[in-house]
């Protein structure tokens, strides 16, 4: 056969790393309320589907936002042509607007800085055209989302070096950790051109603060590298400590810095629960890479369509402060209710107050402190538990034993029987570390399933979280049937 | 020259280059219409656009298609049940009913003697991001592909930017109506193996941008006989498939593929939904392989631009109502007929003549008598002249990189009647000026007679008189990048 090109043929798209096949478990058989009740619930994709009530009792009242209805359908035509790569006036407007809320209007963003791309993972693909050549790195602290891995560096030839964070001190990221990783870059004959955090925090579900952020800016301006903010979990920042965002740090007045070296990704993806309309967002303060990120743009616009009804949406104030204060109410709701049932059969969590997701402490339920036993553990959850949560090592995590495990993305109903699914597991087999006054099970209202059979031999390598790649018999897929 | 050295530190090669084409010659050709476009009320002097290719002659069938299928939306009363699920919906592998609809959209316009597999249908962000994706998956940074010419001005950003692949042109000519013959394939690729180039295939656009031509049976067989024998790739950009308004019919290289000795795993389609449909703010762009491993590849890729689920939604909706689509396909040639009639029948009485075509949403009209010579300069000040004196924004031959000066693409779709009448107006008025001061000057052009000249026409005008001297260099036509103050933008505040 004739040879496709290097970047085809190797294995840089992520979905090869011994971690992809885990899906397969849930994807074979997926949990389902009266038609599959012993399924595996998907615990490992982290979206955001609580506020979808508020979202259409808006669009009942807006149907002008929708190029479909009689109210709309005079826009249709002059929305159907606009491909200009600048973006809808309104859009952009819209969007910078609403990035202002979340930020608790601390912060004004500019409309005319903001660029779309196809979703955050355009958005970081394009971000690294723009900074770095092929061969050059980027550092990233630990642990961080595994998509990076494919959308930072694959097609773009850059590369990434992780910062390790521990969780001796809260996986903290420190100016110490951030020199030594530079140095070891340095080592190795390669240039490091920028910095790329997550704030809030994926996986971690935690934000960093003031005083961390500033260190960073320090850090990165000494070493005349990029600032690039992931910020697209912005809105699901649930209780204090406050959302801090590098665009607030760099007006402060003892921060000195190079604002040609900061750039923020966003995206709709996980603060408004759209990951299905594309929406990424690169702003940068670095106008040469305003105007480059544009042309690039090109390769992944946000449909016009789409564009109309987010230019809609958004720009409705009342609407917005509502879904916004609204979300964060039933995220906090959700994680504390999962957190505190968590911490009565004895299992620790991250100090979190954001994501879609806790970081969950399982070290203690390890054979040995290894990645093999992790690997087991995860395998037994899956398996035994039926529950598909994240090990830490797809997140590049230097300890064994962290989980992330999503809340957000399903219902009451399903969140309970995931609790008690756990609580049966911690019971059954760990009972030494269950909280003495719960070692007898009080009456449920939901009975327990039957005993689970260990099917170890048919599961094979977890495999990798890439949130696109569920596989064709998904039950996403399905429900359109 | 200080903030370019510290931009060359500071951002990648990429970012610094030129390879997004925007700083070529021709950018700046839209300024004079962004800052004077044509309107019939506001601004009749203005100038007249003429270099989008756009197809906006149906809508009138879409709006009342929507109307009459509010299930097709996710915001409607009907349609809102479905807004969670859609809105949530990020599988790369697409929705099953958008790709069942856009396979068998795809087998219709090929007259249905080919079927489409719904499962090799993968998504990109426009035909911009497709093309680029297909370069990505089949060639290294160095590698090149070959592109007959005149070939779309946007190849140079889309093939050649973020990925370093390269192009080298395979020239053809007037003079057998720019066929693209087996001989000028080799002659370009045994050039290219001499310079250590390495061919890793072969891009064509059929139906032709910017000729509005379809290729025959024989040079697609010609074309995919040719890359197995060398063992490189074909690339089929059929975007404008569905904009074929007469004979000869459109041929897709998937329907030759099947009565032909060929590795099928050679031959990849690009296509969109953005000229067909006339839908480019939809950013509809497909991937269609015969090869698993680059299905597979750029599906993985599609993640950097997926069609918006709230758009695969109507889109399955509507391209799956098969009496709407087989009106839509019937008028949509009829008019484009028409329009095309209107226009060259126009450009005849004036004794302007244009390749013979029957497909595109523009023509390629042959300027070349009214050259003062035969240079991409004299096309530059030409084009000057058009833009400044005639007042159309047409795009010269040279951003196609055409080999001949005196060639313009002229885009008839994306204006309305009366605007077509405005426009061949001024046509006729240029020309019969020309002839008029032409008499006068009988004997210069006499000396300068050129073998291939059919009419005494020649551009008389002192370009020096004519053009705006604090006018930049005429620059390339990006679609996308239409100057801040476009009245595509200006429509909407």
């Amino acid at each position: 056969m004739v040879a496709m090109s290097k970047i085809a043929t190797g294995n840089g798209h992520g979905e090869n790393s011994p971690y992809f096949d885990g899906w397969k478990a849930y994807e074979t058989n997926p949990f389902h309320p009266t038609e599959r009740p012993e399924g595996v619930i998907q615990m490992g994709l982290a979206e955001n589907q609580l506020c979808f009530n508020l979202i259409k009792n808006w669009l009942t009242k807006h149907p002008e936002a929708s190029l479909c209805t009689p109210q709309g359908v005079n826009k249709f035509k002059e929305t159907a042509l606009f491909q200009d790569y600048h973006g809808m006036p309104e859009f952009r407007q819209a969007v910078a607007k609403f990035m202002g809320k979340v930020r608790g209007d601390r912060v004004k963003f500019d409309p005319d800085r903001i660029v779309m791309s196809g979703g955050a993972t355009g958005a970081h693909e394009m971000v690294a055209f723009c900074l770095a050549d092929p061969g050059e790195a980027f550092l990233v602290p630990t642990p961080y989302y595994p998509g990076f891995d494919r959308d930072l560096k694959w097609r773009t030839g850059v590369e990434l070096v992780p910062v390790n964070c521990e969780s001796c001190n809260n996986f903290k990221i420190t100016r110490s950790a951030l020199e030594a990783a530079y140095v070891k870059v340095q080592e190795a004959n390669l240039r490091v051109k920028g910095l790329l955090i997550t704030n809030p925090s994926n996986p971690l579900g935690t934000v960093l603060d003031r005083d961390t952020l500033k260190s960073m800016v320090r850090f990165i301006n000494d070493k005349n590298i990029h600032l690039i903010g992931d910020e697209i979990y912005a809105a699901t920042v649930f209780m204090e400590p406050e959302f801090v965002s590098i665009s607030e740090i760099i007006e402060e007045e003892d921060v000195e810095c190079n604002r040609d070296l900061i750039h923020i990704v966003y995206s709709l993806s996980k603060d408004m629960g759209f990951p299905g309309f594309r929406v990424g967002i690169v702003y940068s303060y670095n106008d040469s890479v305003v105007s480059c990120a544009r042309k690039m743009s090109s390769f992944g616009l946000v449909s016009s369509q789409t564009q109309h009804l987010i230019a809609s949406m958004l720009s409705d104030d009342e609407f917005v402060d509502n879904f916004i204060t609204k979300s964060k109410e039933l995220l906090f709701n959700r994680h504390k209710y999962f957190t505190w049932s968590l911490s009565q059969v004895g299992i620790g969590c991250l100090k979190g107050n954001a994501g879609l997701f806790i970081w969950m402490d399982l070290r203690k339920l390890l054979k040995e402190e290894t990645f093999a036993a992790e690997m087991e553990l995860w395998r037994v959850i899956t398996n035994e538990v039926k529950l598909n949560v994240s090990p830490g090592s797809s997140f590049h995590c230097q300890e064994p034993g962290w989980f992330r495990v999503c809340f957000a993305n399903m219902d009451d109903y399903t969140m309970k029987v995931a609790l008690l699914r756990i609580r049966t597991f911690m019971l059954k087999n760990n009972e030494a570390m269950v909280p003495l006054k719960l070692c007898r099970p009080s009456s449920l209202k939901l009975s327990l399933s039957r005993s689970l059979s260990r099917r170890m031999d048919d599961f094979m390598s977890p495999g990798i979280m890439s949130p696109h790649s569920p596989l064709p018999q998904s039950p996403l897929v399905r429900a359109r049937t | 020259m200080e903030f370019t050295r510290k931009n060359r530190q500071l951002l990648s090669r990429i970012a610094t280059n030129d390879r997004h084409g925007e700083n070529s010659p021709y950018f700046d050709g839209w300024k004079a219409y962004d800052s004077n476009p044509f309107h019939p009320i506001h601004n009749p002097d203005g100038v007249i656009q003429m270099g989008l290719a756009e197809n906006p002659l149906c809508f009138d069938l879409i709006e009342k298609w929507i109307r009459e299928n509010p299930d097709a939306s996710i915001c409607t009363a009907e349609g809102l049940n479905k807004f969670k699920d859609i809105a949530i919906y990020q599988d790369y592998h697409g929705l099953r009913e958008f790709r069942e609809a856009v396979a068998k959209f795809m087998g219709r316009v090929g007259g249905n003697r080919v079927t489409f597999d719904p499962n090799r249908i993968v998504m990109s962000g426009g035909a911009t991001g497709a093309n680029e994706t297909a370069i990505f998956c089949l060639a290294d940074p160095g590698d090149a592909f070959l592109v007959p010419s005149p070939y779309y001005a946007g190849f140079a950003r889309d093939l050649r930017w973020r990925t370093g692949v390269e192009i080298v042109p395979v020239h053809c000519r007037s003079s057998n109506n720019f066929r693209i013959t087996r001989a000028a394939l080799e002659e370009a690729y045994e050039k290219a193996q001499r310079s250590n180039i390495n061919i890793k295939g072969i891009i064509i656009t059929n139906p032709s941008n910017p000729l509005g031509t379809v290729l025959d049976k024989e040079t697609l067989r010609s074309l995919v006989s040719f890359v197995t024998d060398k063992k490189i790739h074909l690339v089929s950009d059929e975007i404008y498939a569905a904009t074929v308004f007469s004979s000869p019919r459109f041929i897709s290289v998937a329907e030759v593929m099947q009565d032909m000795d060929c590795n099928r795993d050679l031959i990849h389609i690009v296509y969109s939904l953005s000229k067909d449909m006339g839908f480019p703010g939809f950013r509809v762009g497909i991937v269609y392989s015969f090869n698993d491993g680059v299905t597979n590849c750029a599906r993985k890729m599609s993640s950097f631009g997926l069609v918006s689920s709230q758009t695969q939604f109507l889109l399955a909706s509507m391209l799956s109502d098969d009496e709407f689509v087989g009106n839509f396909l019937r008028e949509s040639s009829k008019r484009l007929a028409k329009r095309h009639h209107v226009f060259t029948k126009g450009l005849e009485e004036v004794g302007i003549s244009t390749i013979k075509s029957n497909a595109g949403l523009f023509f390629w009209m042959d300027m070349r008598p009214l050259l003062k010579e035969q240079t991409t300069k004299a096309e530059t000040e030409l084009w000057r002249v058009i833009i400044n004196k005639v007042k159309l924004n047409v795009s010269p031959g040279s951003s196609f990189n055409c080999s001949e000066p005196g060639w313009f693409r002229v885009c008839f779709a994306n204006m309305d009647d009366k605007t077509v009448e405005v426009a061949l107006d001024r046509i006729r008025e240029f020309v019969l000026q020309g002839k008029e001061e032409n008499n006068h000057e009988a004997d210069k052009s006499q000396a300068r007679a050129q073998p291939w000249r059919k009419q005494n026409l020649r551009l008389s005008f002192s370009s020096s008189r004519l053009y705006d001297e604090s006018l930049m260099s005429p620059h390339m036509i990006s679609p996308h990048s239409p100057i801040p103050h476009s009245p595509l933008v200006r429509a909407r505040t």
